[in-house]
């Protein structure tokens, strides 16, 4: 009780200086979060080392050297080599680049796709609702992973270019994830059109595109900002379980995924773990920090979560 | 109550008609089919021509579509291509193997929720509930195959504790009691992954709601009474969080019939969700296509019974 009390206290001071914008106001809730502080700083760190890291490694992509092959971890290569000799520290920050990038642009995806249906559901109502929507009920029905699997196999009977069906997989999991951020902007967004700043853009004489994009949009960039950055924790899921099974990113390109899938291999499984632990602690990790920062996001942007 | 599930049902259907037509469609795009999967030396272009029009293969599309859809109607999944068995059959084979598992799973999950749920929320804060909520997003970020590998690697090649997979001691053969108690041995591992990554997010579920009821009047008027905190927490705030959680029943429907795909896979189980995984790269599509309907129909029927439950759980709710 006397928690509350002192809280209380506290905000009724706060309140009496400048009044912060609500933008600053989530900044500052977001960094009193120190989960989600860590989570940040965290994933920064996993991106400098992606990045930025490979360009101090002696070694090269997929330079092959037999007489280094299936080495443990050692000064020379850190995390060991693989049976072609090749660097797995290395190779994991390229994977990391391949992983976050598909990741990221997946996610792009998904929120260019649902935010703009959403909003346009939302906004028109009546029959494009119901189709938007119904169509949205379809696509939530469909049993996710199964049909990932199936449209990556396709993928392998077309004979995709490795470095091409990298930007078919983003597609792929991009567009089967729009549904749960269309719904959520959507609701917003019905709501919102009923407020009296619309009746003003009404009153303007507005376009229809000027007042979806300009003044019902920037009010469900919260929703949207927290939606995606827990999309892409989802979107690193897929993609490495995809690459896995050896049907997302295929050699010789490296990602996570697919570094795993060296375990399938029972010596490599059980006398070289170095070949496999490390990409999945690297996507355990990321997808852990990118939770952390999406909930620390919700908590920071939704004001009415404040006190969980 | 009886309308709104009618008027529910008649919805699912124009739904089923679209998933149906996406699922086939994707089906169609696959080139090759069962005959070029198989691979097999011996095949002859003729031969596979002939077994092509056995198959039904050679039919246009579309027309596939409305034989496979009316087939679907009547019941008739037609014969799995690989297992020489109608799928319904080839399905209750191992569906029920995966059953085991999504349902101890369950029961673990629910239970082990609860109570982290609960007395995180009654200690915010605390250390207990900070290492509560650092697990709860370790399990909700867990790719549930590199864990499997892990588990596999330390608890049954490093220590021995565990079998490496399947389901069997091979060539054992017991039966009743000793049966019973080695597929538990086999199970443990599977089930304690399965159960991590559904438990992150029931635990969060359930600290939330327990959160929000344990603030409400009503609990410091029981506590005003002078009940015990054992009572007010487990008697009188529980029942109350626990209410919306039912809805929550209606979603984990589909999973205890869908097998888990990947993770039968890392364990060699035996489940539905392995056939369906090979189904897929042998090109099986009968297999392919029915599970992916039963799957889709779960799901629905999932969301119809979890806003069933709501309405029946909370008196609030009017469905209508």
């Amino acid at each position: 009780m006397s928690v509350e009390v002192a809280s209380l206290e506290k905000n009724t001071k706060v309140s009496v200086k400048q009044p912060d914008s609500p933008w600053r106001a989530a900044l500052r809730r977001f960094t009193r979060n120190r989960l989600a502080l860590m989570g940040l700083i965290i994933l920064i760190f996993m991106f400098l080392i992606c990045f930025i890291g490979p360009l101090f490694s002696p070694y090269v992509l997929n330079d092959y050297d037999l007489e280094v092959k299936n080495l443990a971890p050692n000064a020379a290569h850190w995390l060991g080599t693989d049976k072609l000799g090749r660097d797995i520290l290395l190779r994991m920050m390229l994977a990391g680049r391949i992983s976050l990038t598909v990741g990221l642009i997946a996610t792009g995806i998904s929120v260019v796709i649902g935010a703009t249906l959403g909003a346009l559901a939302g906004y028109y109502r009546k029959g494009v609702d119901t189709f938007i929507m119904r169509t949205a009920d379809i696509f939530m029905s469909l049993p996710g992973l199964p049909i990932l699997i199936i449209l990556g196999a396709i993928l392998s009977d077309l004979k995709v270019d490795a470095s091409d069906r990298i930007y078919f997989l983003m597609l792929i999991i991009g567009v089967l994830g729009w549904t749960g951020l269309a719904r959520l902007v959507r609701g917003q967004i019905l709501t919102l059109r009923e407020m009296e700043f619309m009746q003003a853009t009404d009153a303007l004489g507005l376009r229809d595109r000027r007042k979806i994009f300009r003044h019902l949009m920037p009010n469900v960039i919260p929703i949207i900002i927290v939606s995606a950055t827990l999309g892409v924790a989802g979107a690193i899921l897929y993609e490495s379980a995809l690459s896995y099974l050896g049907i997302g990113v295929v050699p010789p390109i490296p990602s996570w995924g697919n570094m795993i899938s060296a375990a399938n291999n029972m010596i490599d499984f059980r006398k070289r773990p170095w070949l496999w632990i490390p990409p999945g602690l690297c996507i355990l990790i990321t997808v852990t920090a990118i939770n952390l920062i999406g909930d620390g996001l919700r908590d920071a942007l939704d004001p009415k979560m404040k006190n969980r | 109550m009886k309308q709104y599930i009618i008027r529910r049902l008649l919805q699912l259907i124009p739904t089923m008609i679209g998933i149906s037509i996406i699922v086939f469609a994707i089906s169609a795009l696959v080139p090759g089919d069962f005959i070029t999967a198989k691979n097999s030396p011996t095949m002859t272009l003729e031969k596979a021509e002939q077994l092509r029009e056995i198959y039904g293969l050679d039919k246009p599309v579309v027309q596939r579509y409305f034989t496979w859809i009316g087939n679907m109607i009547t019941g008739n999944m037609g014969d799995s291509l690989q297992h020489k068995q109608p799928v319904t059959k080839v399905v209750n084979n191992y569906v029920w193997n995966s059953f085991v598992i999504a349902f101890f799973s369950l029961l673990l999950s629910w239970l082990i929720a609860v109570f982290a749920g609960v007395f995180s929320a009654k200690f915010q804060y605390s250390l207990f509930d900070k290492l509560v909520t650092l697990f709860i997003f370790l399990c909700m970020s867990l790719p549930s195959f590199f864990i499997g590998l892990l588990f596999i690697l330390i608890f049954s090649i490093n220590m021995g504790i565990f079998p490496v997979g399947g389901m069997t001691t091979a060539g054992l053969g017991a039966v009743g009691w000793e049966h019973i108690k080695d597929v538990a041995y086999h199970m443990f591992l599977p089930t304690v992954v399965l159960t991590m990554l559904s438990t992150g997010s029931l635990t969060r579920y359930f600290r939330t709601g327990m959160l929000e009821v344990i603030r409400q009047d009503y609990i410091r008027t029981a506590r005003a009474k002078g009940l015990k905190e054992r009572t007010v927490i487990f008697k009188h705030a529980l029942r109350n969080a626990l209410l919306p959680a039912i809805t929550l029943l209606g979603f984990e429907l589909p999973a205890l019939f869908s097998g888990a795909i990947i993770l039968e896979k890392v364990f060699i189980w035996p489940g539905v969700g392995q056939v369906y995984l090979e189904s897929i790269s042998v090109r099986d599509y009968p297999f392919m296509l029915g599970f992916t309907i039963f799957l889709a129909v779960l799901t629905l029927l999932g969301n119809l019974l979890s806003d069933v439950l709501y309405g029946v759980a909370d008196p609030r709710i009017r469905l209508k």
